[in-house]
């Protein structure tokens, strides 16, 4: 089992915050980091990553699509010393394909944003951190409000500590 | 008056395929009317219907190398057409899954070499952008709205290699939100032809979906946030009542579908009036080719778009507009006819955007529902 413990848990009340949350994240990341976005259909897990690709993106003055990778399983975005994959692995069948995607050596050298983890079964990098997203109108059927449940090792504890 | 016959691979994604197709050139070098498909072989699509080609993808580079070999096979063989007759090999080399690219690149790599013939790399959706030429022989300038599990784009065509994207989604492809409403409501995959067929008995009016951007200007699409709104009006009910009947899941499916063909037939009016513009005038005909062209409420919309300006609406037959060879093929002789075949070796790239002028989308990844 991986060592995986609940670092905080948020209220996101809206889409800008939602936005201002991945974007807050986003330069933390770095090679070799891969971010689990768990959640149903609806949840905002691409709109998390695109925020989060956005962010990057911008910070290197520069602005392109981020389509979704429902389709094609995976986007690759290069951010010059490092590159991006945003995956989406609904459509996987079997763990070992993910193999087949490269996506092994992609969680050692890449930052990878995956969208639907729990197809990667026991392939899933231990030292991950999870995001997990649920939609939570509250008393007040705020649709656009989000509770944000960030998950990993004691050492993500520490860099997320530090680093924020 | 010569003919060009070229061989065509595409593996850049779910499918493995191999076609010949054959174009005719007039002796001022013009390519005229329709092409010849002589052979067109698909493996792997398991519903021609769906927009989404099947749901479950070919990752496998060395399956694709397989399927492929006995693809181009076939295709020779059903196009009574030898190796050694053939003009050129055309592949696939964009956008798209890297694991089946490389094997398409290295399969035509190999033939062309063997053979001692031209090797054209086409892109993807330039294939799917000049089908109409090779179905229905168009001529240039025209509109394609390109509408699939994969893509959704507006791009005004007025040459082999002249390609304005005019707009496009900046999220989710139509065919893949109606995938995801499917899921939503229990419908089998692919989605489109379920929802499709829900929707024949469903109210589009019992629900309010939102029509996302069409209330900013430009071409742009986004389809997320519908598939959201249809959440939430799926949890609406069944909080209400305890579950769906029957009836309301025709109700969603026919609020989604009306919603979404709203947003493809508003923008493309849009883009019409844009490619005017730009062409100094009416663009002579609307192109429209995809899994999800095949949707009726969506043909109906852009039948009488075209009807109101007195231009032609062309809808290439649906095998030619989910993923197959032939286009590629098609695509490949058309650049040969132009001598557009660049000498250098050919180089798979995965991401490969048709038309690198046009600034990129800036995403603002808006959500639908309050867009």
């Amino acid at each position: 089992m991986p060592d995986r413990r609940i670092i905080k848990e948020i209220t996101l009340g809206s889409e800008a915050a939602t936005l201002a949350f991945a974007t807050a994240l986003a330069p933390m990341l770095r090679a070799g980091d891969t971010l689990l976005l768990e959640g149903p259909v609806g949840a905002g897990k691409s709109f998390f990553a695109r925020s989060v690709i956005q962010a990057r993106l911008a910070a290197l003055g520069r602005s392109e699509d981020v389509p979704s990778p429902t389709f094609t399983l995976v986007q690759v975005y290069d951010l010059d010393d490092v590159e991006l994959w945003h995956c989406d692995l609904y459509r996987l069948t079997d763990p070992a394909e993910a193999y087949e995607l490269g996506l092994d050596e992609a969680f050692d050298q890449a930052i990878c944003l995956v969208e639907w983890p729990g197809r990667l079964g026991g392939l899933q990098p231990e030292g991950a951190l999870r995001l997990d997203l649920r939609a939570d109108a509250g008393e007040d059927g705020n649709p656009d409000r989000r509770i944000a449940t960030l998950s990993g090792s004691a050492e993500w504890a520490r860099r997320l500590e530090t680093e924020e | 008056m010569d003919k060009l016959t070229v061989l065509g691979l595409e593996s850049s994604c779910d499918d493995t395929a191999a076609a010949v197709v054959e174009l005719t050139r007039a002796a001022d070098g013009q390519v005229t009317g329709p092409g010849r498909v002589l052979a067109s072989v698909v493996h792997g699509q398991t519903d021609l219907h769906a927009a989404f080609g099947g749901v479950v993808p070919e990752l496998a580079a060395r399956a694709h190398a397989e399927k492929l070999d006995l693809a181009v096979e076939q295709a020779l063989s059903q196009a009574e057409v030898p190796l050694s007759a053939v003009d050129a090999i055309a592949v696939t080399s964009g956008p798209g899954l890297i694991g089946g690219v490389m094997s398409g690149v290295m399969c035509a790599r190999g033939l062309a070499a063997g053979a001692g013939l031209p090797l054209i790399g086409v892109n993807h959706l330039a294939g799917h952008a000049l089908t109409p030429r090779m179905t229905d022989g168009l001529e240039f300038p025209y509109l394609m709205l390109l509408v699939s599990g994969g893509h959704c784009q507006f791009l005004l065509v007025r040459g082999v290699d002249s390609f304005t994207r005019l707009g496009g989604t900046i999220d989710d492809a139509p065919g893949e939100a109606f995938d995801k409403c499917a899921r939503l409501l229990g419908l089998e995959q692919p989605g489109g032809p379920a929802v499709e067929r829900e929707a024949r008995a469903g109210d589009p009016t019992a629900h309010r979906l939102p029509r996302p951007l069409l209330d900013r200007p430009g071409c742009d699409m986004s389809f997320s946030g519908l598939k959201t709104a249809l959440l939430r009006a799926r949890d609406g009910i069944v909080a209400q009542k305890g579950g769906l009947s029957v009836q309301d899941r025709a109700d969603l499916c026919a609020a989604f579908q009306a919603a979404a063909s709203d947003v493809l037939i508003e923008k493309t009016r849009r883009a019409l009036d844009v490619a005017a513009g730009a062409c100094g005038g009416q663009v002579p005909a609307l192109a429209v080719a995809g899994g999800v062209a095949a949707n009726t409420a969506l043909r109906k919309g852009l039948q009488s778009l075209a009807d109101a300006r007195g231009i032609a609406l062309v809808a290439p037959p649906l095998r030619y507009c989910t993923d197959n060879a032939a286009m590629i093929a098609w695509a490949g002789a058309e650049r040969l006819a132009a001598d557009l075949v660049e000498p250098q070796d050919l180089v798979p790239r995965p991401r490969w955007p048709l038309d690198r002028t046009s600034p990129s989308l800036l995403g603002s990844g808006k959500k639908g529902a309050k867009a």
